[in-house]
């Protein structure tokens, strides 16, 4: 398991060749990336994420350990950034290994799940002047009940 | 204790970090000593059903007990991925 907080961006390509590379005996790699959309009025200028240092590290090692019993997995990769992001930028992704792909694809489903709304992030959008949280969705918080 | 305060409660708290001597035997009462402190702690514990709290960095409920307790962090719902 690896898991990175960061404020730095990452090559999505190069951290998927990475992960892949490293994998023996398996058979499947899924990856999630989550960008920076302009979520409400399409002149988007910044979004701000703040997170909670040292919950955030236990909260995602412990998503991962979830998905690691629950699931015939080899690896699981978590990046996830902080910090000031434009439109188009990645702020996270999350890539699982594993024999077979059912595996593989359930527990990357389980792991955005709960990175949305039991990681301690909070997300910001700053549009000219005016900045605004983004409020959790009650949906977010009714999907962790398929698992 | 080290009380933390994320996201929109840190702003309408107006700093990130209190450190408190308290005798708050659970964290709903911690809330109530804070809220009596200052209108702006008022403000930002009006509404309970609106915010999350961390003791010791893991999720918990209003109701979690503070014996022993290092760390205490008031937040919205997460919003991470």
């Amino acid at each position: 398991m690896e898991i990175r907080v960061q404020q730095a961006g990452f090559d999505l390509g190069e951290e998927t060749n990475r992960f892949a590379n490293r994998q023996e005996g398996m058979g499947a790699v899924v990856t999630f990336t989550g960008i920076v959309r302009d979520l409400s009025t399409g002149n988007l200028d910044v979004m701000e994420i703040e997170h909670y240092p040292g919950m955030t590290e236990k909260a995602l090692g412990k998503i991962a350990s979830d998905a690691m019993e629950r699931w015939n997995l080899g690896d699981i990769l978590i990046i996830h950034r902080h910090g000031r992001l434009q439109p188009t930028d990645h702020i996270m992704m999350v890539a699982t290994s594993a024999p077979h792909r059912v595996d593989a694809f359930q527990a990357a489903e389980f792991l955005m799940d709960f990175l949305k709304s039991r990681a301690p992030f909070w997300k910001k959008e700053v549009i000219g002047q005016k900045a605004a949280w983004v409020a959790a969705k009650d949906e977010d918080e009714e999907s962790l009940s398929r698992w | 204790m080290d009380v933390l305060y994320f996201a929109w409660v840190r702003e309408r708290i107006g700093h990130p970090k209190d450190k408190v001597e308290t005798t708050a035997k659970t964290v709903r009462d911690l809330v109530n000593e804070l809220s009596a402190k200052e209108e702006r702690y008022a403000v930002a514990f009006s509404d309970l059903s609106a915010l999350r709290v961390a003791v010791d960095q893991e999720l918990t409920h209003f109701d979690a007990p503070l014996a022993g307790v290092r760390e205490v962090a008031f937040f919205p719902p997460m919003t991470g991925g």
